[in-house]
């Protein structure tokens, strides 16, 4: 059973509803019930269906494509290529490098090659296979280090590096006393949300515009892109968000939104595509492999005076947020500690496989298995325990990054480790407790149901891990959100395009009205790109920045509240405030209630909120290109079988610094979440490609955390609101699975150690079976 | 076996959904029985997401067994009592576990939930006061990406707690 203690709850008021009482979600019974509308459930009279061809190459030339045969199935209505693409041939989030179809040459597999429509998905597949594409078969780049070293020809007009960065800071000469360094690897992560890419396109009558309803993380954004590929301007593409089966980074960027309007622009019929599991697979981006070199110098007594490092990400075929993932992943080398010198090298390089970009961490998960795998080893060469270590050196409120940048945020480093440590220890004993008859639960042993496992081999163990992330976009990105708000008749109708991705926006959204207009009923518009972008839903900034623009929407709409009825019954209304469902004169203690007040009224205001400007690193890496930072901290026990390779989880135990608790029942979501993906990284979870192909992509093989695997999670939420932050609330959704991932690993490390005083290094996620045992 | 063999036609058939009798027509044999409640019988609660029984998000129950809709083909279940989502209790009525689903943040994204309580019913009918490790095994079969499970355990345990009317 779980246990979660909360430290302090500050909240404006205890009416249901408001911010830091846990209301249900609106769309929870619609959920429960099966009624609710998620992007494959979207249909349309006379719709069709669509199909896309995919490389069957990680690199080829084509040299020709025959769709003659595809026309000829009876039910196949069009069939597309990169020659009708209207306009720009090419889309990306940061740089436009990616085709909506290969033309020439084809760049990883499963590239969009065609696209069909048909009047069932078996027709299309059947004119899929018609499509006779000849390729001439190229050799494929796929070690990284090639695309750095320049000995493998450009596989693309941008060339084969994305980018590089270095981080040069303070005295880089300096040698400690101890020294300790390591190279590691992290495995390709899918973010395997179940509910796979689907989208509808609605062409305007003419053909002059079109409606897509698509799960996506940003309406805005998608819109642009796709617009330009379109060759229409921005207001004739209309988006809607189609409900979203979550999303963890894999909607940030295009997949089948482009195809799907270009199939029902050509055909002037409404057209939907829906992705396989095994094409989601290739369909999406994915979290990037890396490989990181650390190397810590320190004081005897174990405080670090120097970091060097080199990191290495594979961004695969296309660029999409490589360059913002390196830029996270190069400026979070330090962890949550204080480091005054640093030299570090970072890389994000082309390669044939699979492209890489956005997942739950962005860069920082890499970072952070590198830094705290590191931190450990100097532990163990100071002669500290993991704690000791941790705690002499970690940030507080006002330290320097690497980068000069100053942490202003709130910064309980210390606390999060502190409360994590006072978090008890598992009593159960390896293999938990027996079970009525005495005899041993089997499902608790590692291994579980193979039953494979001796109780008597099994070896208990401890590991730590703490993390640093950044809040929101960087390097002086124009990152805003837009909320509408409006008050009529004691109702408050809010409208924004924050994307809802299963993550809650929708419960806190109208806690927030609740709190700051005293009303009860709080009801939601339809979230489209009918209002202002609300920027992304990642880089945990929704709470922060859509929170913010909602928050700041309502607070516009109770000024002009306040002088309404100041007018109205003769007060000043510097001197109203909301109590409860109430407006009261602070000072003579008139009050009237918000219903009545707002009788006959309406009050309807937009607001945009911007976090204050960042800026680009210069060439020394140097520069405030964040914009806020929250921390966490992890505790794993593993019972692990050293002779069969095998782990159980059995608890882990964090404290993260969340500012303030909106929805406490929402954060922990978020937390145990998070969790879960840190400890699929750590022992299941990883895409493999073969020469450039992939070889699991499905869930028989590609390995998922199940009941069974996730251990019991306990939490304690640290509530400093943030003085930075407009709810004083932080993001909390990435923190959870950063250093997850490392607490794990080293708690098998841990363990192995004891078995034979020696242990193994386990410097690649996810740890394997052959890893522990061999 | 041949589809006379089968009792009916390859093209038209009835199955027994929720209490109803719904034709399906135009179907050929190899439809699975979640294309067919989805795409013909309009029934859209179970949700496709591994297409190979991994994930359980897809699940129903036929002949009061849960299965992964996406693994049985649609004209086999002829004959049998198919219960969806959509008829696990009265419209505008959730059941117990749905409420304590909603209640507990079992809940994020909702694609894999209408499974998952399809499941619970069937656990907690089989098995009334379930263990953790009870509830961890049986429910193994269904993949939630959001939650990281803890909130679904507390959902079902509250369930089976409330039905021994609040005895732990």
């Amino acid at each position: 059973m779980t246990v979660v203690e909360q430290v302090t709850t500050p909240t404006e008021s205890g009416r249901p509803g408001t911010i830091g009482t846990s209301p249900v979600r609106p769309d929870g019974i619609a959920k429960v019930q099966g009624s609710f509308e998620f992007s494959s459930d979207l249909s349309a009279d006379g719709c069709l269906w669509g199909a896309t061809l995919r490389s069957p190459h990680p690199y080829a030339r084509i040299v020709s494509i025959d769709v003659s045969a595809a026309w000829k199935i009876d039910g196949v209505e069009t069939v597309i290529t990169a020659a009708d693409v209207p306009g720009s041939i090419n889309y990306g989030l940061i740089a436009h490098d990616q085709p909506v179809f290969a033309s020439e040459f084809v760049r990883y597999v499963g590239e969009p090659v065609a696209a069909v429509a048909g009047d069932h998905p078996e027709t299309c597949r059947r004119a899929l296979e018609a499509i006779v594409v000849s390729y001439e078969v190229l050799e494929p780049l796929l070690d990284p280090e090639r695309a750095i070293d320049g000995s493998h020809a450009a596989i693309h007009p941008d060339g084969n590096l994305i980018r590089h960065q270095r981080i040069v800071c303070g005295d880089t000469s300096i040698v400690g006393d101890v020294v300790v360094e390591g190279t590691y690897e992290i495995g390709m992560q899918d973010q395997a949300f179940l509910g796979l890419e689907a989208a509808l396109a609605v062409p305007d009558p003419g053909g002059k515009g079109v409606e897509l309803h698509v799960a996506t993380q940003w309406l805005h954004e998608d819109r642009a892109q796709i617009a330009a590929c379109l060759d229409l301007p921005v207001e004739s593409v209309r988006l809607v968000l189609g409900g979203v089966g979550g999303a963890f980074g894999a909607r940030e960027d295009i997949s089948l939104q482009v195809h799907t309007c270009l199939l029902a622009l050509r055909l002037g019929r409404p057209v939907r595509i829906a992705y396989s599991r095994a094409e989601s697979f290739l369909g999406h981006v994915h979290r990037h492999p890396a490989t990181i070199w650390m190397r810590h110098h320190a004081t005897a007594d174990g405080e670090i005076v120097k970091i060097e490092s080199r990191m290495v990400f594979d961004g695969g075929a296309y660029a999409s947020t490589s360059s913002a993932v390196l830029i996270n992943a190069v400026t979070h080398t330090q962890g949550p500690y204080r480091c005054a010198n640093a030299v570090v090298d970072g890389y994000a390089v082309r390669t044939n496989h699979l492209p890489c970009g956005a997942m739950r961490g962005f860069g920082v998960v890499q970072a952070c298995f590198a830094h705290e795998s590191q931190m450990d080893k100097l532990a163990s060469a100071c002669g500290l325990d993991p704690v000791a270590i941790r705690l002499r050196n970690a940030m507080r409120t006002g330290d320097a990054l690497i980068t000069g940048q100053l942490v202003l945020n709130v910064a309980p480093v210390e606390r999060c480790i502190l409360d994590t440590a006072a978090i008890p220890l598992p009593d159960t004993p390896i293999g938990g407790l027996p079970m009525a008859d005495g005899a041993v639960d089997v499902m608790r042993l590692p291994g579980g149901a193979g039953r494979t496992a001796d109780r008597g081999d099994i070896v208990r163990g401890v590991g730590w891990g703490v993390a640093i992330k950044n809040l929101m976009y960087s390097e002086g990105f124009d990152d805003y959100s837009t909320a509408r708000c409006r008050l009529a008749d004691g109702v408050v109708t809010l409208k924004f395009a924050t994307s809802e991705v299963g993550q809650g926006f929708v419960t806190i959204a109208p806690q927030i009205a609740r709190t700051i207009l005293g009303v009860d009923d709080v009801r939601l518009d339809r979230i489209d790109t009918q209002v202002g972008s609300a920027g992304s839903t990642s880089a945990s900034r929704q709470t922060w920045m859509s929170g913010g623009a909602v928050d700041a929407a309502c607070r516009t709409v109770r000024e002009r509240f306040f002088e309404h009825i100041a007018r109205a019954h003769d007060l000043d209304p510097l001197r109203l405030a909301v109590d409860g469902t109430d407006v009261v004169d602070t000072v003579s203690g008139w009050r009237i209630t918000v219903a009545e007040a707002s009788a006959g009224i309406v009050i309807d205001e937009t607001v945009e909120y911007r976090h204050p400007a960042t800026e680009d690193l210069d060439e020394n890496g140097q520069g405030n290109c964040h914009t806020a930072f929250a921390f966490v901290a992890h505790r794993a026990v593993v019972d692990v079988d050293p002779e069969l390779g095998l782990v159980k989880v059995v608890q882990i135990a964090t404290a993260q610094d969340v500012g303030r608790a909106l929805n406490p029942l929402s954060v922990l979501g978020q937390i145990e979440g998070g969790i879960a993906q840190g400890l699929g990284l750590a022992v299941m979870e990883e895409i493999i490609q073969i020469d450039g192909v992939i070889r699991n992509g499905n869930f028989t093989d590609y390995l998922l955390p199940t009941f069974l695997d996730m251990p019991d999670v306990v939490a304690t939420l640290i509530e400093e609101p943030d003085p930075h932050a407009p709810l004083g609330a932080k993001g909390v959704g990435e923190p959870p699975c950063i250093s997850s991932t490392p607490a794990v690993v080293a708690a098998i490390r841990d363990a192995l150690r004891q078995v034979d005083g020696i242990g193994k290094p386990l410097d690649r996620i996810p740890v394997r079976p052959s890893d522990i045992c061999l | 076996m041949t589809d006379e063999a089968m009792g009916h036609d390859s093209d038209h058939y009835v199955l027994h959904v929720n209490g109803d009798e719904r034709e399906v027509v135009d179907s050929w044999l190899g439809e699975s029985l979640l294309d067919v409640l989805r795409d013909r019988l309009g029934l859209l609660g179970a949700k496709g997401a591994c297409e190979q029984g991994e994930c359980g998000s897809c699940s129903v129950m036929v002949d009061e067994i849960l299965v992964c809709s996406c693994l049985v083909m649609a004209a086999s279940a002829v004959g049998q009592a198919i219960v969806t989502i959509e008829g696990i209790a009265a419209p505008g009525s959730p059941s117990d576990v749905q409420a304590a689903f909603v209640d507990a943040g079992a809940v994020q994204c909702g694609f894999c939930t209408p499974g998952l309580i399809m499941a619970t019913h069937d656990l907690l009918e089989r098995v009334p006061a379930p263990t953790e490790t009870q509830i961890r095994e049986e429910l193994a079969g269904n993949v939630c990406r959001c939650t990281g499970y803890g909130r679904i355990i507390d959902a079902v345990q509250q369930v089976a707690v409330s039905r021994r009317g609040g005895v732990s």
